[in-house]
């Protein structure tokens, strides 16, 4: 209760509006069972026998392009803001909190279990445990629906859910053959047998060992596979730039419009308070047809300006049982329902997977694409999402690739991702699942929707697609109003894509600099993205 | 190639005609133009399209009715026709060649082409004319790209290098290479003149003088193609067709930017490759290079081979008098070699090998998916090598831990080898040794579609393993052994249904060697025999199929003249001479070598065997010689001595001096009369001849020519030569009749020629290969 006012109250007046109302309504709405009352017909997509998990708040600190602002920190600290400010906007009681999952791509060795670290950091009891998940770019998508396992299997009543990247910062080890020599240094024990093992350091020892830059599988990086996709189905180079730009405008008007609530400021040590995303940049589409391909050289199609460029950031969802939400007096902001992981093959479908798990989602939610009101998906490169909607509007691909009679049908843009996306707001690899569920389901309520599905591709083809149902703030808000989140993931492995701008220090000369103009991408010599 | 260059040629004589083209269509107009052009030819054209899609021609080869295109004489003119309009029309400012066919740019050209030149002056203007027309494509005012998808081979790599620049597809399809080589040829279409100044002189004479064939990673980084295009995976066409596709898109793109100049054809070069190049100009730089190469061939064909030293010559011409006295010399030497007996002899391999590349049983009714393999030796390890890296799931069974450990070892170790050359991911690796299953039990055999038993040679031991696995397996499951020499019908005596029963001899080591041997008895089924050749050819062999017998044909070839080479050494010939003499012949080992590799006691029970089977007709050396040094444990290479001693790193083995005693032992007196380096060769050959002369005459071989890709792919029989019997018709069978005759006047019935050689020497216009 007291969060919903205090929530209401620092956010913007549209919400303070409903707010009010919520307040009394939100203690009726107790149970299920009453989506008979329902006046309209939509299903609640709620399973008997199954608890119902809904979302109460989600928040994120700014995303900030790597190398800025919180260069400096390690992981846990941006995972901990995220906490905090999930803590601050719900007032949620700590030990109220059963269970804390968070997913990380990179890990930094020294947090390999970061949502413990972040946590205790953050004030929450020392008796709630947290473990850490991985998943490419799905990671924090695989975070909130461990956490909805959970509440469903009735061991828990209050799990936070979120993910954190900070690719400011990676692990760069020795080599192997330097760890080697260095361990068995550790076991020698006369000062002779340590003298013979150091004289035996050649200098290709001290070469790095940088964290993979391809996919493990194929050897391939991803930016080169999204650009092979982009071939496959034939995208433009013109047609990417303009779906980057398209995101970029969208980003910005939704942030001038200050419509990404989900962002908490964030004070970082010894420098000004971050309040907003730093990676929005609209450019024009003659400045991003300047750029070199950054990948597929010299024909390429994919740009430092069409793919999401690397990205620190975290993120923090706040998920609940129905019961235990009422019972504490939050309403809801969305229902999570279903939700589908699928997986194919990593070397030419490797992004391929929202097309796969859309309609795998929409059939076990009951739904057809015509019933979903926002989509949120992740844009890894623009040329894979523009090679995603082809592939859901063929139907030639869905009789040949996915055994099925008929395409699904492309989502209409103007329901998609129409706040902007990773391609402009920034791609922190396990921190992203949680913002596109969350801005779905401030976009559900924004629009009046009812329902939302939110897909997410990952490293190794991972995707995760995620349809809402608005929260009960309109005259049927009754527990009918569900939220489908049906997570739909394709793929083995996660990948990731180590900055570029560190390979470019530590060889000199390796590879230059493409000439990044003025477009979004700012020091990224190359885009990056395990989706 | 010949029809290369034939097309080349028929496109050099119609210059007159392009010139001519735009005065009769007047139309300045492209557009104009071009629908003339296009519908008039559109009729009559079948191998070769051509679409203009903008300022860019795009031509297409096409042969109908084939997985690959050959330069025939048709394509060839077709081309002629094309290019010429191309020239013709002022609204085309570029060009783009590329194949309607995603596995194969050019694949070569017709052999049978080539094969009808009656006279080298014939084959000699072929190059000619060829050399002219590409000169053509050089020199075009308007830019040609070659968009390279599949095999580019012989003929169709000198197009393509004639060509302005090349854009190819990274798979795996797609190769480059001058395999002429290999055909006893040299590249005649200008191919000897341009490569050296386009991937530089070493690696030119490399390609050209080993035939391999060049992957396009490898062949970008050697400057052989400009720009790789990557495979594409499915969108809303098949990844093949998808990806030929955007071949032709990107080729495209170079071909607008080589004519607007925004693209230049000049590479980048590396330093390395700069200082190389430096060196290469200078005269004496280059002269070693040619004596170094000289050499190197000279000791790897023994001058056996006329072509390697040809091309030598050529390439050595145009560089040091210029490029006319190369073209002339290369279009001279190209029909000088094409007329050759060695040519004509690995032609006559190509064919052959082409033959039992075929399924003569046709499609068996059910695929062999799950493969059981008994034992996990050398053989067995290897089998199954061969079996998982196609996908097939192999289980291997062996009856010890440690066997069993040493071959997982070793198919993990052939995989791992391919890693460290590249032409494997490590990922790859693993997942293809997840199709293999080691163990020691018969589990999971009762999913088995064909059982391969490679146990000790043995007549009770493969009974006893037959039976038990007929306990364990399922009706249709074909038993197939890997015996090189005890007959399948005494195997499958036992077995409750020997219509499943076939006999799969491969060759060690499998996963090098090409060659399996395939023997049905008279009661095995079409349908095994179809299963087991359909399994041998995914396992990427060469396959000959022939009758059961003792030693069936390889091997039954082999055991006269291994008994002979026992005859010379007991006449006091040094192992080391032998080695020599045979190598000079053309056999790729020498033959005492060849009894340490096949192994001492294998021979022993080899011999011993067929001795009984045949009689004195596998006379000649005495078996106790072999059995004494297999007492003695001179096993040959497998125990480190036979004839030779073996050590691990030693490359320079010496002669066991152990033998010498052996050796004094069983010493015969030679007859001086028999005893020349070339009578021994001859000996130890016309004894080979004559028993596969007397397996085709018995029926073990159903043609001669499985006859000789058995002999030359199993047992190293002098590839020069083209096999028995290719030998034996250019030799002449009078000869080799006499040849016999003179040797048995001395030594006995294991010379006496066989009634097919003697009908043969009879009639000489009877022949073996047509």
């Amino acid at each position: 209760m007291s969060f919903m006012l205090s929530s209401a109250l620092r956010n913007l007046p549209v919400s303070s509006a409903w707010a009010a109302g919520a307040f009394t309504r939100s203690l009726s709405c107790s149970s299920p069972f009453q989506a008979a009352a329902q006046p309209k017909t939509k299903k609640t997509l709620g399973k008997t026998g199954v608890k119902n998990v809904v979302v109460v708040e989600g928040v994120r600190i700014p995303f900030l392009q790597s190398g800025t602002t919180y260069a400096d920190l390690m992981p846990h600290d941006l995972a901990r803001a995220a906490l905090q400010g999930l803590l601050t906007r719900t007032s949620v009681p700590r030990d109220v909190v059963d269970y804390i999952v968070y997913g990380t791509v990179i890990q930094e060795v020294k947090t390999s279990n970061v949502a413990r670290e972040a946590a205790l950091g953050a004030g929450f009891s020392d008796k709630t445990p947290a473990h850490t998940v991985t998943m490419a770019c799905i990671s924090s998508n695989q975070a909130m629906t461990t956490g909805v396992g959970m509440i469903a299997a009735g061991q828990c009543d209050v799990v936070v859910a979120g993910g954190v990247e900070l690719m400011s910062d990676v692990p760069i080890r020795h080599s192997r053959k330097m760890r080697k020599t260095m361990l068995t240094l550790n076991r020698a024990k006369t000062l002779g047998q340590k003298l013979s093992l150091i004289s035996k350091i050649r200098p290709d020892y001290f070469a790095p060992e940088l964290p993979a830059v391809a996919e493990f599988s194929t050897s391939e990086t991803m930016g080169h596979s999204a650009d092979r996709l982009a071939a496959a189905f034939g995208i433009s180079r013109l047609e990417q730039d303009e779906y980057a730009l398209r995101s970029h405008s969208l980003a910005k008007k939704a942030q001038d419009e200050g419509l990404l609530q989900d962002v908490v400021p964030f004070k970082v040590p010894g420098k000004d308070t971050v309040t907003k995303d730093n990676g929005i940049r609209p450019s024009s589409l003659e400045q991003m047809g300047k750029l070199k391909p950054a990948f597929v050289k010299p024909y390429g199609t994919v740009t430092a300006a069409n793919s999401s460029f690397l990205t620190d950031g975290a993120s923090a969802m706040l998920i609940m049982s129905e019961e235990k939400a009422l019972a504490m007096g939050y309403k809801p902001k969305a229902y999570l329902r279903d939700f589908v992981y699928v997986s194919q093959d990593p070397k030419d479908q490797l992004l391929l997977g929202p097309t796969y798990a859309t309609p795998k989602v929409l059939e076990k939610a009951g739904l057809t694409l015509s019933d979903i009101d926002v989509f949120e998906f992740h844009e890894a490169f623009a040329g894979q999402i523009l090679a995603n909607l082809k592939a859901m509007d063929s139907d030639w691909f869905a009789q040949n690739y996915m055994g099925r009679k008929a395409k699904v049908g492309a989502p209409p843009l103007d329901k998609f991702n129409t706040w902007g996306g990773s391609l402009s707001l920034g791609h922190p690899f396990g921190a992203t699942g949680c913002r596109l569920v969350i801005t779905a389901a401030h976009r559900l309520k924004k629009e009046g929707g009812q329902y939302g599905l939110v897909a997410a591709c990952a490293a190794g083809g991972q995707v995760m697609v995620c349809a809402l149902r608005r929260g009960q703030e309109q005259q049927g808000w009754s527990c009918w109003g569900s939220a489908i989140l049906p997570v739909i993931q394709t793929s083995l492995r996660h990948l990731w894509l180590p900055p570029p701008p560190l390979v470019l220090s530590l060889f000199p000369g390796a590879e230059p600099d493409p000439p990044c103009l003025s477009p979004p991408v700012r020091s990224c010599a190359e885009p990056q993205g395990p989706p | 190639m010949a029809a290369a260059v034939r097309a080349i040629g028929s496109l050099g004589r119609l210059p007159a005609a392009a010139r001519a083209g735009p005065t009769r269509h007047t139309p300045p107009r492209g557009y104009a133009c071009r629908n003339i052009s296009a519908s008039s030819a559109l009729q009559n054209r079948t191998h070769v399209s051509c679409d203009i899609k903008g300022d860019v021609a795009v031509v297409r080869f096409n042969t109908p009715n084939s997985k690959v295109n050959t330069l025939s004489k048709q394509l060839s003119a077709e081309f002629t026709d094309v290019m010429n309009e191309i020239w013709a029309n002022e609204a085309v400012k570029s060009a783009v060649l590329i194949s309607s066919k995603p596995g194969s740019f050019i694949a070569g050209a017709d052999l049978n082409m080539l094969e009808a030149c009656k006279t080298a002056q014939e084959v000699t203007q072929l190059s000619q004319d060829g050399q002219k027309m590409l000169e053509k494509i050089e020199h075009s005012p308007k830019p040609v790209v070659a968009a390279i998808s599949g095999s580019c081979l012989g003929g169709g790599l000198e197009v393509a290098i004639a060509c302005h620049y090349r854009v190819a597809t990274k798979d795996r399809k797609t190769v480059l290479g001058t395999p002429e080589v290999l055909l006893g040829l040299l590249p005649g279409a200008g191919g000897t003149q341009r490569l050296p100044k386009m991937v530089g002189l070493p690696a030119a004479f490399d390609m050209m003088l080993t035939g391999r064939n060049i992957r396009a990673d490898r062949a970008k980084k050697m400057g052989l193609v400009d720009q790789l295009v990557e495979p594409l995976g499915p969108g809303v066409k098949t990844p093949e067709a998808r990806t030929i596709e955007y071949l032709e898109e990107v080729a495209i793109g170079f071909a607008r930017g080589l004519a607007n100049k925004t693209v230049s054809a000049k590479r980048s070069r590396g330093l390395m490759q700069r200082l190389t190049d430096y060196a290469m100009a200078l005269p004496f730089v280059r002269q070693q290079v040619y004596k170094t190469v000289e050499s190197k061939v000279q000791k790897q064909t023994k001058g056996l081979y006329p072509a390697p030293l040809k091309i030598i010559e050529v390439v050595k011409t145009g560089l040091d008098q210029g490029n006319d006295a190369g073209y002339l010399i290369e279009a001279q030497s190209f029909g000088q070699l094409a007329v050759t007996k060695e040519s004509k002899a690995l032609m006559g391999l190509y064919h052959g090998q082409v033959h039992c590349k075929k399924n003569k049983f046709g499609t068996p009714q059910k695929e062999v998916k799950t493969l059981a393999v008994l034992g996990a030796g050398l053989m067995g390890a290897g089998i199954a090598q061969v079996s998982v890296d196609k996908g097939i799931k192999t289980i291997l069974k062996d009856t010890t831990q440690k066997g069993l450990d040493r071959g997982q070892q070793q198919v993990y170790k052939g995989l791992n080898s391919k890693v460290k050359k590249k032409s494997l991911t490590s990922f790859e690796r693993d997942s293809i040794l997840s199709n293999l299953m080691g163990q020691l039990d018969y589990k999971g055999f009762e999913k088995a579609d064909m059982v391969i038993e490679a146990v000790f040679e043995d007549i009770n031991v493969k009974h006893k393993v037959l039976k038990e696995v007929e306990a364990v397996i399922p009706a249709h499951c074909i038993f197939a052994s890997n015996t090189s020499a005890l007959p399948i019908s005494q195997i499958a005596a036992v077995s409750k249904r020997p219509e499943k029963v076939i006999g799969m001899h491969y060759f060690s080591p499998v996963d090098k060697m090409q060659l399996l041997e395939i023997i049905t008895t008279d009661k095995t089924s079409q349908d095994t025999a179809a299963s087991a050749v359909a399994v041998g050819l995914k396992q990427g062999k060469v396959v000959i199929v022939v009758k059961d017998g003792p030693g069936f044909y390889t091997t039954r070839c082999l055991g006269p003249m291994l008994s002979e080479v026992v005859r010379v050494l007991q006449e006091g010939v040094d192992p080391k001479k032998v080695d020599a003499i045979s190598t000079a012949f053309g056999f790729p080992v020498g033959a005492a070598t060849l009894i340490d590799e096949v192994g001492v006691d294998v021979a022993t029970h080899v011999a011993e065997d067929l001795g009984k089977a045949f009689g004195p007709r596998f006379g000649g050396g005495s078996i106790d010689l072999f059995k004494l040094m297999v007492q003695k444990g001179f096993l040959g290479r497998k125990a480190g001595k036979g004839f030779y001693v073996y050590q691990e790193g030693v490359k320079n083995r010496s002669v066991n001096s152990g033998m010498d005693e052996i050796l004094e032992k069983f010493r015969v007196p030679a007859n001086p009369d028999v005893c020349s380096d070339e009578d021994i060769q001859m000996r130890l050959v016309t004894r080979f001849v004559n028993e596969a002369a007397m397996c085709l005459q018995e029926g073990i071989l159903s043609n001669p020519v499985e006859g000789d890709i058995g002999a030359v792919f199993g047992l190293g029989f002098p590839p020069c030569l083209g096999g028995p019997f290719r030998f034996a018709d250019s030799y002449g069978a009078r000869q080799l009749v006499d040849r016999l005759r003179k040797y048995e006047a001395v030594y006995g019935s294991q010379f006496t020629p066989c009634q097919l050689l003697l009908d043969h020497a009879n009639s000489p216009s009877k022949k073996f290969h047509q």
